[in-house]
């Protein structure tokens, strides 16, 4: 069998995996971003209690191995109870593990706005939300971005670890065709490619936003 | 709106910032704070706004109690000294902000706001860079658009930190003499801190001056100048030369100088201040308070500055008009006389704290 005949083949069940893995991707990035920017939040207004759980998740999270998540939560909560379908397990370790790294990187970038902008804020008759909203954030955003574009781009790539939960997404769709092919070669090659085309892509909408909050700042 | 100061004390950690400070600002009066950096003079001006809360002490605004306000209740402007503006944002909209997030209730609609930043721009002559972003405006600009934006919320007060303590000497003299006119013209109560005694007597009513988080004096420019209430209100309002003598009776004595006093300040050690431009250079020697040999002349503008070495290792520093130091043609390395026209004594064990 040659490449192209391997391809033709191998083609639709690497792609339906790589939707799989962009699902998951994208589901986790928008619920992580979420999750992250509220654990920022209570964290930098020390909310009291609530912001030593939040200190004690990121701790916890970013402490163990993303692989450990997600048996934890697919194979050990049944035992209490709790049972996941393998897409919703996968998501929701995915999300809990990115938060935590987001989490950090937001609560940096919000420390690094100058102190006087809340001041100014404040006196102008803002509430401490609407600083945060309209004068904080907006800044810290900028600040963040390079940072937690790290994090989204290591969640595209950490998605290959729900393979281990029976989700055909990329990974597990690869091995399956090299199951029936024996061709890893080409194959694995074929799946490090989809990885590097999602994650440039994902590099490209890092650059567009970056150009974008980078507006107020050019002379 | 009127300002009362009763009995703040503030405290960080071991360090007392203000000490037992009373202190009342008139309606649509425009006072300066003026000290030396850590003196407390900063966190006076963020008491009054609420960024900072006193340990003991009440706020009054317009005679009502403020000391428990949230600083974005308080209704004043403040203007910073790193001007603070949203750098994310244009400078329509930095002016605009303070109205366009206020309650839909006492929002003004948005042709109000238009009409308003723009009328605010205009007062502080800079209505062509609307559109433009702080980060691509001068110092001076910077500066003003903050102003505008203080004032856009309509504040009861005006708070002022080392406004133009970043700009340029010939920038921050601009910005000086336009508060002054923007103050005549709207005449909110306005609270400014500056280390710069200058800029405190050319711009306000009255000059607080504070050191070590008490108020020295209190005052109109000309007098607290003219007045010092204390040794350390002297030196900070500009040079002197210090003499140590005694006052008795009504005479203050230097070695052999004595100095009439109109009004002795007691008896005792005393120390003796004159400003360079009240010691007389000549070369008789009659009636001298000191002499010495001319060290360095320094004869750039209307002025001229000498330096006399007296044999006692001080320099004492004399100023002149130009005519006058063409007619006396002293030459450095010259031996020459100095008298006073006016001292300021005060006894040398004496408490000044007010």
């Amino acid at each position: 069998m040659n490449w192209w005949e391997l391809f033709a083949t191998a083609g639709p069940v690497l792609l339906t995996g790589a939707l799989y893995t962009l699902l998951f991707a994208v589901a986790a990035m928008v619920l992580g971003l979420a999750l992250g920017f509220a654990v920022a939040l209570v964290r930098v207004a020390r909310v009291p209690l609530v912001s030593h759980l939040a200190a004690f998740y990121v701790s916890a999270m970013r402490g163990t191995p993303l692989l450990v998540q997600i048996f934890v939560i697919y194979y050990g909560l049944p035992g209490v109870g709790i049972e996941f379908e393998p897409v919703t397990a996968g998501i929701l370790a995915l999300t809990l593990n990115v938060a935590a790294y987001l989490s950090e990187s937001m609560r940096g970038a919000i420390a690094g706005v100058e102190k006087g902008q809340w001041d100014a804020a404040l006196s102008l008759g803002f509430t401490w939300w609407q600083s945060m909203r309209y004068v904080v954030a907006p800044q810290a955003l900028r600040l963040a971005v390079p940072s937690l574009s790290n994090s989204l781009i290591s969640l595209i790539k950490d998605t290959s670890l729900v393979s281990v939960i029976t989700v055909t997404e990329l990974m597990l769709a690869t091995k399956e065709v090299i199951a029936q092919t024996f061709q890893p070669l080409p194959l694995y090659l074929a799946a490090a490619a989809i990885y590097w085309a999602l994650s440039a892509s994902f590099e490209r909408v890092q650059k567009r936003v970056e150009a974008r909050l980078e507006r107020a700042h050019r002379r | 709106m009127s300002i009362e100061i009763r009995n703040i004390h503030k405290r960080f950690g071991d360090f007392t910032a203000l000490d037992n400070v009373n202190l009342t600002v008139e309606s649509g009066e425009l006072v300066a704070l003026l000290g030396p950096s850590g003196c407390g003079k900063t966190t006076l001006l963020r008491i009054i706004a609420g960024l900072e809360t006193p340990d003991a002490g009440r706020v009054l605004f317009g005679g009502e109690d403020a000391t428990h306000t949230h600083v974005s209740e308080r209704q004043v402007g403040f203007v910073f000294q790193h001007y603070a503006l949203f750098r994310h944002m244009t400078v329509f909209d930095n002016v605009a902000f303070g109205l366009s997030v206020r309650p839909r209730k006492v929002r003004p609609s948005k042709e109000e706001i238009r009409d308003k930043v723009m009328k605010l721009l205009k007062l502080v002559q800079l209505d062509w860079l609307a559109d433009a972003y702080p980060g691509q405006l001068s110092g001076g600009q910077r500066q003003r658009i903050a102003l505008a934006r203080s004032l856009a919320v309509e504040p009861k007060v005006l708070l002022l930190d080392e406004p133009f303590g970043a700009l340029d000497a010939k920038v921050r003299k601009d910005l000086r003499r336009w508060l002054r006119e923007l103050h005549d013209e709207i005449h909110v109560t306005s609270v400014f801190v500056t280390h710069d005694q200058e800029e405190a007597l050319e711009v306000s009513d009255r000059v607080v001056v504070m050191d070590h988080g008490r108020i020295e004096q209190v005052g109109a420019p000309d007098d607290i100048y003219e007045h010092p209430a204390s040794p350390f209100v002297t030196q900070f309002l500009g040079d002197v030369n210090l003499f140590h003598g005694r006052v008795d009776g009504a005479h203050l004595t230097i070695g052999d100088y004595a100095h009439p006093l109109a009004a002795p300040p007691g008896e005792g050690q005393a120390l003796a201040y004159v400003r360079p431009h009240d010691l007389i250079v000549s070369r008789a020697a009659d009636d001298a308070l000191a002499s010495g040999t001319v060290e360095h002349i320094h004869a750039v503008g209307p002025l001229v500055r000498i330096e006399v070495a007296t044999g006692d290792g001080q320099t004492l520093e004399a100023v002149l008009a130009k005519e006058v130091f063409r007619e006396l043609a002293i030459l450095p390395g010259e031996s020459v006389f100095l008298k006073p026209r006016k001292v300021s004594v005060f006894l040398a064990d004496g408490d000044y704290s007010i």
